[in-house]
């Protein structure tokens, strides 16, 4: 024991002789190694919310700067973001992994084994089991768990968006309704140094049912569907709703009666759109106004199609208007024809049928795209006459070259009303016209008071992506 | 090149030129080329919409991953609906049953136009709307840096930009006939969309150019290059044999034109005699 003690006291001396930071400094030391950077001051009032309208994934964080962001010490060079994650999402992780190089595998494989296809029911099962094990992992906070950098801005930043995505099988996921904690560091240009903020926590994301964000669009569509509903009961009760004449539409009838004297078919194309898209819809209407027409005079129609569905409602009016017309037996299922979805299968087989039926009327009324000039060329050549209208903006021009008659973008859908004179029709059409009229009379007030920079009118229209 | 690749290479000139001869008129070189290509296409969109369409957004859905379903093993089984539907338009071979096929249709166009309707409004209106009440630079009213009238973000370019959104507008409107001052606004309306369309036809005309020019370097680089290329290691006469066959196609057909042209000109000269 007493040696035990000399011995602690010759190590202790020994110690104190030889210490250097105690005696004499050493004259001359590397300034880099004295110039210690010393902590910032952390970053304050950290807070996290969800992010509004967003599919329910992403948080908004906000503080304020260290005060050694530009000024007392000056030192801070960047924020880091970190968020406290379950050592549960590296289980995650790894059964995604392996989930997408099975399906990779199986993708390749010629022959899907039995083998293969257990596991992946195993592997899904236990993914899907991990995902849903997420919010309870992150319950555990602070235990099983770790800190983990999501992010860095630059020094006087105070906002960050960590922003996720829904699907589990992506890296980036962030669950929704699990608690997630967040702290932010305030970093030196020495990453070492650096000083962390409070913890804040928890926080949940979640999705909304509504973007307010989008709000003008709801008044937008709230409005127009007021005009149309007034308009549709006023065309109803059997006001005379006003249509200015369409050149275009006018000439329909001549032409009809132009291939009923000539005795040689009307040629009528739907264009390349679906059955949803508003002009291929609007042709419908057109078309069975063209079908009653060709039904009363007896005169051939032909209607190729690019689509089959398109080609199932067009079968559908062109019958309905056989129907009107009072002649259902004239009615052929062969009238509308489907032909092919490609593009340019479709224009050739077309341009074949112009010149070889020559038609004494081409109809094309839809969407069309590249095929627009082509069709439009041939029909020329054939020596029909051509009444064209789409509202594919690109395509217009063609047609006003190549065709006698154009309807141009929404002469389209004022068409169909104008020469169905139905209610539903005549009133939507109003709606659109009195829209418009209100539309052009905000701009003109938006862009005044823009001027005048008073921009609160103009933000009531903004509509965020 | 090899002498199959060749042969593939003149089959893709000679559709080529077949699909060029509808400029003349129509005649059997062009039937055949169409044929071939509605044929084809046709054939090859019903695979397409077999294995990308219901193959894989189908089956293996409700099979989970096997590519066809003898047994149900999915928990997907609401996939069953839509297949339904799909089933339900095959009715209107039927005539008794047709109706059946409507509801597939209707719920179609109704869940496309539901979709369509916020989006249109959206883009088409809303947003356009906001982007045309802009702050005029009036400071650099004439071109930024100096008198530019082809400066686009010059404040009287924005102001231009504006008065043609609103004339087009106006043109648009189809409860008053263009008469008047109304009527004035609507022309220069017009006008402006002509002066759109004129720009947008020129461009595409361009485009198309490239796209026949393309066609042409084909022919030329490809096809007629490759025939008479003599340094090619696997050239044999069998390369300019092809070549030959399809010059002596292309010229008889001409000849045979030339021919009915001649023959028809003198029956009609000797039935006016």
């Amino acid at each position: 024991m007493r040696h035990l003690l000399k011995l602690v006291i010759v190590v202790v001396l020994l110690a104190w002789v030889s210490s250097p930071a105690q005696t004499d400094p050493p004259a001359e030391v590397d300034s880099v190694e004295v110039a210690e950077v010393t902590p910032p001051g952390p970053v304050t009032s950290l807070s996290v919310t969800d992010k509004d309208n967003d599919h329910g994934h992403a948080t908004v964080l906000s503080w304020e700067a260290s005060v050694d962001d530009s000024t007392g010490l000056a030192n801070v060079i960047s924020y880091e973001i970190f968020r406290w994650v379950p050592f549960a999402m590296d289980h995650v992780d790894s059964l995604r992994g392996q989930l997408s190089g099975l399906r990779a595998e199986i993708a390749a494989a010629e022959d899907v084994t039995d083998e293969m296809e257990t596991r992946l029911d195993l592997l899904e099962a236990a993914f899907d089991a991990a995902i849903d094990n997420l919010p309870q992992a992150h319950g555990q906070y602070p235990q099983n768990g770790e800190w983990r950098s999501v992010g860095v801005v630059a020094s006087g930043v105070t906002a960050y968006g960590n922003t996720g995505t829904k699907e589990p099988t992506s890296a980036d996921y962030i669950p929704d309704y699990a608690d997630l904690y967040y702290r932010v560091d305030a970093v030196t240009a020495d990453p070492v140094v650096r000083t962390a903020s409070e913890v804040y926590g928890p926080v949940q994301c979640y999705g909304q049912w509504f973007n307010t964000d989008r709000s003008p669009v709801l008044v937008a569509v709230l409005a127009f569907g007021f005009f149309t509903l007034l308009f549709v009961t006023l065309a109803k009760k059997g006001t005379d709703l006003y249509v200015r004449p369409l050149a275009g539409i006018e000439a329909v009838d001549d032409a009809i009666g132009r291939a009923t004297e000539m005795g040689r078919p009307i040629l009528y194309v739907l264009g390349l759109g679906s059955a949803a898209d508003v002009a291929t819809i609007a042709s419908f209407t057109i078309l069975g106004r063209v079908a009653k027409r060709v039904a009363e005079y007896q005169t051939a129609l032909i209607v190729p199609t690019y689509e089959p569905i398109v080609m199932t409602v067009a079968q559908e009016v062109v019958k309905s208007s056989y129907l009107d017309a009072g002649r259902p037996d004239d009615f052929k299922e062969d009238t509308v024809f489907f032909v092919t979805q490609s593009q340019f299968a479709y224009v050739a087989a077309v341009n074949g049928i112009m010149l070889r039926e020559l038609p004494a009327t081409c109809i094309y009324m839809g969407k069309f795209f590249a095929e627009s000039l082509i069709l439009a060329e041939t029909g020329a050549l054939a020596g029909s006459i051509q009444i064209a209208g789409t509202d594919e903006i690109a395509q217009i021009p063609f047609f006003i070259v190549a065709c006698d008659y154009t309807l141009i973008g929404e002469e389209l859908y004022a068409a169909s009303a104008y020469l169905g004179r139905e209610p539903i029709l005549l009133g939507s059409l109003k709606a659109q016209d009195y829209a418009k009229a209100l539309v052009v009379a905000f701009s003109v007030i938006g862009l005044i008071f823009a001027n005048l920079e008073w921009t609160w009118f103009v933000d009531l229209f903004h509509v965020a992506n | 090149m090899d002498f199959t690749t060749f042969c593939w290479t003149t089959f893709a000139a000679f559709v080529t030129l077949a699909t060029f001869s509808f400029l003349y008129k129509d005649n059997p070189f062009y039937k055949f080329a169409e044929h071939l290509v509605v044929g084809v296409s046709a054939g090859y969109f019903v695979i397409i919409l077999w294995h990308q369409g219901l193959v894989t957004n189908l089956f293996q859905r409700l099979a989970d991953g096997d590519a066809y379903f003898l047994w149900l093993n999915s928990d997907r089984w609401w996939y069953v609906i839509p297949a339904l539907l799909g089933v339900m338009m095959w009715t209107r071979f039927s005539k008794q049953y047709s109706w059946v096929s409507r509801w597939p249709m209707g719920l179609y166009i109704g869940i496309a136009t539901g979709i369509a309707i916020p989006l249109e409004m959206s883009n088409r209106v809303n947003k356009q709307l906001y982007a045309m009440m802009v702050q005029v630079d009036w400071s650099n009213f004439f071109g930024h840096g100096g008198f530019n009238l082809l400066d686009v973000n010059s404040g009287l370019s924005q102001l231009i930009v504006f008065t043609g959104a609103v004339s087009a507008l106006v043109y648009f409107f189809f409860s008053k006939a263009h008469t008047g001052i109304f009527g004035g606004v609507a022309k220069f309306g017009i006008w402006i969309l002509m002066i759109g369309f004129g720009a947008s036809f020129g461009f595409t005309v361009m485009a198309r150019i490239s796209l026949f020019i393309q066609r042409v370097q084909f022919i030329d680089q490809s096809w007629i290059h490759n025939a008479m290329d003599t340094t090619n290691e696997n050239y044999f006469w069998g390369f300019q044999a092809v070549f030959w066959i399809m010059i002596l196609l292309i010229v008889g057909y001409i000849v045979k034109e030339l021919m009915q042209f001649f023959g028809s000109k003198g029956r009609a000269e000797s039935a006016g005699q």
